[in-house]
């Protein structure tokens, strides 16, 4: 996978073609796309569920499609993220704005942790690492009763109004919860693409494509690798906190390992390293996920039996052979 | 009171070591399939499973749980030889992750076809006869199917050691885990030997499973726990050191049983607190090549 999409020159010629085109304005698109995408889907629940987990995914692929260390932990992001939110609310009677900001807090400090363990390692290690620290994360939670609610997971989250500027809206109201989560997506959308058009996101890349080099090239790879977990963090947190208000309780199961190999799952089946492969994926995945347990309960064998298919056959994902066919050569 | 204790302490270490085994003999397969075709299997927790509702299924069928101890590995390794030779073969040479992502999608399916063969809801699975009961190890009285897990393990390194240390075939498995190009080049069908150490540590995985049964009973989600707890045991030990595994494994089953004698709600966790102690002091593990880490 040899960076998809490269970070924008930084002379602002005309566009040679749509490609380059799309690459400029890939935030603006995707918050377009963000904009009319609840009215594309069969119901909103779905949609809102759709934006999260592509929200968290896109977090996931900042590390793996971005940075090329492949994460089995992430559930400990995005599950701190939604706990922080959710006790920030249900114990400390915070508003939803300031737990939400805890929330994004909490993903990021979490990540700081994890990350400054993990990345004592390197290779396959870093999978086998983020998976044991976040099945460390899920114990600790479990056991922390009085907070979290352990088994039963924390109840109570109840945000029924978001006062915005004086304005009273009503949460309770699918289109409008939409909205509301679509904002912090969309903020999301151009914080990512900012990171990946600066300095930074070239290093990050670089890191990726050439170890090595991008060391004797004097970037201090430990220190990026650092940084990119942490940040990663903090999109998965905000994808927690989100997840939290919309859920209105946080299910234990939410730091569960399998709430990790579900993100390694949507964000290979969308195109890892693409811009838009997390959202596709998560689309595809829960509209699959939807589809199939119509008819069955046994859905997690037709999507582990998709999952492999992909694997062995289209590792770049749907994005990802998509726009390698349609670039311009 | 002092006595007691130390009497105490004493049995719950055999009863650490009798945990630790079931982590020796799930990491050395972990590492054998590692060390020689760096592929980390993230479905060996559901081979290991698959091992445990073989032996249940053969238990309903009529069998012996001695003849459970040959027909289970030999059964879920020639599963393993299937699996490496349609699936994992095709991605040797696209980089390290796709083995990796592909077991991980291997294990959902294998947990999910379990779940539809045998229902959602685990199992009990009983001590054959003649192991029940406790002995006097001289401490006090010691479960005998404990004893009789730590004693199967101790065999299957035995057995394990001999066949990589004095036969030839052995010999072509070690120098392939040093320098697969080498051998290859000495005329020896690297591929082959590569199928059969997969089939060797899956089928070690199902006999863990099998022998693990009667300790925690049967379900199609035991697979996931002890697949974290293993890598912390191969972080510990070094990755594709048998030795390691063996230790760390030990080490890691003697910690969780001392936690939960001093302080039971630690237990869990105080397994991932050793892993990060040992990644701060010493990253690539107590027997861990620098080299096998990139």
């Amino acid at each position: 996978m040899d960076g998809l999409i490269q970070p924008p020159s930084r002379v602002q010629a005309a566009p040679a073609s749509w490609f380059e085109f799309a690459t400029r304005h890939r935030a603006s698109i995707a918050s377009l796309v963000v904009l009319v995408f609840p009215l594309l889907m069969p119901f909103t629940a779905l949609a809102v569920n759709i934006l999260i987990y592509g929200l968290y995914a896109l977090g996931f692929n900042l590390v793996y499609g971005y940075l090329g260390l492949l994460s089995f932990g992430h559930a400990a992001l995005f599950g701190t993220g939604a706990y922080l939110c959710g006790i920030a609310i249900v114990h400390l009677g915070l508003p939803w704005y300031a737990a939400i900001a805890i929330g994004v807090f909490a993903g990021l400090v979490m990540a700081a942790l994890i990350g400054m363990l993990a990345i004592r390692t390197r290779g396959i290690y870093f999978a086998m690492v983020t998976m044991a620290l976040s099945q460390c994360v899920y114990y600790l939670f479990y056991q922390a009763i009085d907070w979290t609610g352990g088994e039963n997971g924390l109840r109570g989250i109840n945000v029924r109004t978001i006062d915005v500027l004086g304005f009273k809206l009503d949460f309770m109201n699918p289109m409008i919860r939409y909205y509301v989560i679509a904002a912090f997506v969309i903020a999301a959308f151009f914080v990512l693409s900012r990171i990946l058009a600066s300095p930074f996101g070239a290093v990050i890349e670089a890191v990726r494509e050439n170890e090595t080099r991008a060391r004797a090239s004097g970037y201090d790879v430990t220190l990026t690798r650092l940084i990119t977990f942490v940040l990663s963090g903090g999109f998965c947190g905000l994808a927690g906190a989100l997840q939290a208000l919309h859920l209105s309780i946080v299910p234990i199961e939410i730091l569960h390992y399998d709430t990790s190999g579900i993100v390694v799952m949507v964000a290979l089946l969308g195109g890892m390293g693409t811009f838009f492969g997390p959202m596709v994926g998560a689309a595809v995945f829960l509209l699959l996920e939807n589809l199939v347990s119509l008819w069955t309960v046994h859905w997690q064998l037709i999507v582990g039996a998709i999952f492999m298919i992909c694997v062995l056959f289209f590792p770049a994902g749907i994005w990802g052979t998509l726009i390698s066919r349609g670039r311009p050569k | 009171m002092a006595g007691l204790s130390l009497d105490l302490i004493a049995l719950q270490l055999f009863a650490g070591l009798a945990l630790g085994a079931i982590y020796v003999l799930f990491a050395i397969g972990l590492s054998l399939i590692f060390g020689m075709l760096t592929v980390v299997n993230f479905a060996h927790g559901a081979f290991y499973m698959v091992g445990a509702y073989a032996g249940l299924s053969m238990l309903m069928l009529g069998g012996n749980f001695w003849l459970c101890l040959v027909a289970v590995p030999l059964v879920v390794g020639l599963f393993g030889l299937v699996v490496e030779r349609i699936l994992i073969r095709p991605l040797y040479g696209r980089g390290i992750d796709y083995p990796l992502l592909l077991t991980f999608g291997l294990s959902y399916v294998m947990v999910e076809l379990v779940r539809i063969a045998f229902g959602k809801t685990g199992y009990p699975f009983d001590t054959p006869e003649i192991l029940q009961g406790a002995v006097n190890i001289g401490v006090g009285y010691f479960p005998l199917y404990r004893l009789f897990v730590i004693g199967a393990t101790a065999v299957v390194l035995l057995a394990l050691w001999l066949f990589l240390e004095k036969t030839s075939f052995g010999l072509i498995i070690r120098a392939g885990a040093r320098d697969p190009q080498i051998v290859r080049v000495l005329g020896v069908d690297v591929s082959k030997v590569w199928l059969i150490v997969f089939g060797i540590g899956t089928a070690i995985a199902g006999f863990a499973g099998l022998l693990a049964a009667p300790l925690q009973g049967v379900i199609p989600e035991m697979g996931g726990t002890i697949l974290a707890e293993a890598f912390v045991v191969t972080v510990v030990g070094g990755m594709g050191s048998i030795g390691g595994a063996v230790l760390a494994g030990l080490l890691v089953g003697v910690v969780v049983s001392m936690t939960s004698l001093f302080a039971p709600e630690m237990a869990k966790v105080s397994i991932f607190a050793l892993m990060a102690l040992v990644l701060i002091v010493r990253p690539q593990g107590f027997f861990g090549r620098a080299g096998l880490m990139s």
